[in-house]
């Protein structure tokens, strides 16, 4: 079914989509926040313009974006995929402790700021554009992949990457050179073996968005992990 | 309860921007509809406007827009201004009774000229000479708030939501080339309409989202150049400093920019364009009290242009779009999507780098 978002505001967008059976699309969005939050069986496409915090604590659904997405896209959400088929804004996938988004276009800053992961619970955010500055600030868990597809001889990534990241892995489709990575990481040239592993991922990138899966990993990527499994292990008290 | 100015008040907000790079006159319900989608970063307790070529037929003259308790203060206000000015036009600024909007001041607008015998006697210039009297209203006359003073441009604020707040004031029967706009969050005080946003000096005008830390250590240092901050909100010593660095230092808006926002010191380190990083060593240790810390999103409205800046972590949102002889700035894209459902390439601008739009040369305004 389809719910016209024009002149609703978020709740009662929220409550249509909740009401809704099955899957939905919502046309004519603009704005509204919150959308399918913490939401686990449904499928939500959208187009328009979806407000800051889309899928919030999203619990197992999916939402899928037509064109661009504003600010803290699936803030701490637990699984379910999200996929964008434009830009996305600052702070997406904040401490995202489960579950996939895949952007086709530019994130803005502090993508996957604070992503955690504990044992099952995986997540995995792919830009398929460039990123701004503090790329996966705070990092602890999960991978965030970075193609630079839009970059155009640009820097993939703005300044201050992985800035306080102590876990997860970061991997960025260039090598990197004029960016500065802080003490505590190591970047190095991703080797095949490490490539396997984000194979799939890529995979389910090109799927949504058309892309040639053996063009994108056929080029130099740049794996980035902390140092040490704790870091900070004398920053404030032994620990 | 403390009032304003008593109390220091944090603030989350929203900001909007249209401007016509050809001078093309806009009525101002385009930007008072961009705030809708926008609602829920305000919180009813002000909300306001900046409006640049709407009074084509005095712009000659400075035109204050002033708040004023009781008729009395008026009176006095009045009485000031008239040992100070040829008053060419008074009148209230028409305003619609809507049930959203209470408690209004009395809210008069005055076109003046500056008396040039008063004024050359100061040895000062028409600007300078505007900018001070400004300065003794508000901090002298208890009750009057001079809260517009530049030539063909006003503001328009009140405690309200945004949406409201420019129905109150019928910008609809406005036309301006470029339209700044403000929705409040305070979180501190009740608000007053004083308060609101834009903050203004002569044709500067400044909205901003977000909640600056260095605000004491820039006031201090603002202050010692005449500027009063009455307030003690961020956003009148940001207005008060861009004066400064603009109209009295001279600086070019990229080189304010840089003053501001200015790059952290390893950046600059690592500029390869040796002239750009002695250009920014130069400005970050001339005005290293000047550099504005914590988050913030503004837009500076000017006579012929705008500038939107992001401080340099880029603590708040803000987008940007074009389409035609239009630019759009905004906290959030669907904003931009009211004004022009068609916009393109909307892009965020990174923190620290400055947006500046001017309407285009030999277009008259």
């Amino acid at each position: 079914m389809t719910i016209d978002a024009k002149n609703i505001d978020y709740k009662a967008l929220n409550d249509a989509i909740r009401a809704a059976d099955g899957a939905c699309t919502v046309s004519g969005c603009l704005g509204q926040r919150f959308m399918a939050a913490g939401m686990s069986d449904k499928t939500v496409t959208i187009t328009g313009i979806p407000g800051n915090a889309l899928g919030a604590y999203l619990n197992g659904a999916t939402i899928e974006v037509m064109g661009n997405a504003q600010d803290a896209v699936g803030d701490t959400m637990n699984d379910g995929t999200i996929v964008i088929h434009g830009n996305i804004g600052d702070a997406a996938g904040y401490a995202m402790r489960g579950g996939r988004i895949f952007v086709k276009g530019d994130a803005g800053y502090r993508a996957g700021i604070h992503m955690k992961a504990y044992r099952e619970k995986q997540p995995v955010m792919v830009i398929g554009g460039k990123c701004g500055s503090f790329l996966g600030e705070y990092q602890a868990g999960g991978t965030i992949i970075v193609l630079g597809l839009t970059a155009d001889n640009k820097p993939i990534v703005g300044n201050y990457p992985s800035t306080g990241m102590h876990g997860g892995k970061m991997f960025l489709r260039s090598g990197c050179a004029g960016i500065r990575f802080p003490k505590q990481v190591t970047a190095a040239k991703a080797t095949d073996s490490d490539l396997q592993e984000i194979r799939g991922y890529i995979k389910e990138f090109c799927s949504h968005f058309g892309y040639d899966e053996h063009g994108i990993l056929n080029s130099e990527f740049t794996l980035v992990t902390p140092d040490s499994k704790n870091p900070y292990q004398q920053m404030y008290v032994a620990n | 309860m403390k009032v304003e100015g008593q109390v220091r008040i944090p603030s989350g907000c929203a900001i909007a921007a249209v401007i016509s790079r050809d001078g093309k006159r806009m009525a101002g319900d385009i930007i008072t509809e961009s705030m809708k989608p926008m609602h829920d970063r305000s919180n009813g307790l002000g909300g306001g406007f900046a409006a640049y070529g709407i009074y084509p037929e005095y712009k000659d003259f400075y035109a204050f827009h002033v708040f004023f308790d009781e008729r009395a203060t008026r009176k006095n206000c009045e009485q000031f201004l008239k040992e100070r000015f040829e008053i060419v036009k008074s009148e209230i600024i028409p305003t619609r009774k809507i049930p959203q909007i209470t408690d209004e001041p009395i809210i008069w607008r005055y076109f003046l000229a500056p008396l040039h015998s008063v004024r050359v006697s100061m040895q000062i210039d028409e600007n300078e000479y505007v900018a001070r009297t400004v300065m003794k209203i508000n901090t002298e006359m208890d009750g009057a708030y001079v809260f517009s003073s530049g030539k063909n441009m006003g503001t328009f604020k009140a405690v309200g939501f945004p949406e409201d707040v420019g129905v109150f004031y019928k910008l609809e029967e406005y036309a301006g080339y470029s339209w700044t706009a403000h929705g409040r969050y305070p979180t501190n005080t009740p608000g007053w309409w004083g308060g609101a946003h834009p903050f203004t000096l002569l044709d500067y005008s400044i909205v901003h989202n977000g909640e600056i830390s260095s605000y004491d250590a820039n006031r201090r240092f603002i202050e010692m150049f005449g500027y009063k901050c009455t307030l003690q909100t961020d956003t009148e010593v940001i207005t008060y400093i861009m004066d400064y660095l603009l109209r009295v230092q001279g600086l070019t808006l990229g080189e304010a920019a840089s003053v501001i926002a200015a790059p952290f010191w390893s950046t600059i380190e690592n500029k390869t364009d040796a002239e750009d990083r002695e250009k920014h060593t130069y400005l970050r240790t001339l005005f290293s009290s000047l550099l504005v810390t914590g988050p913030f999103s503004i837009v500076l409205g000017f006579n012929g242009g705008l500038m939107a800046l992001n401080d340099r972590l880029k603590l708040r949102s803000m987008v940007a779009g074009e389409k035609d002889d239009k630019v759009f700035i905004a906290s959030e894209e669907a904003a931009i999507r009211v004004m022009e459902p068609d916009a393109e390439n909307v892009w965020a601008p990174a923190g620290g780098e400055p947006v500046i739009v001017k309407v285009k040369d030999g277009v008259l305004l």
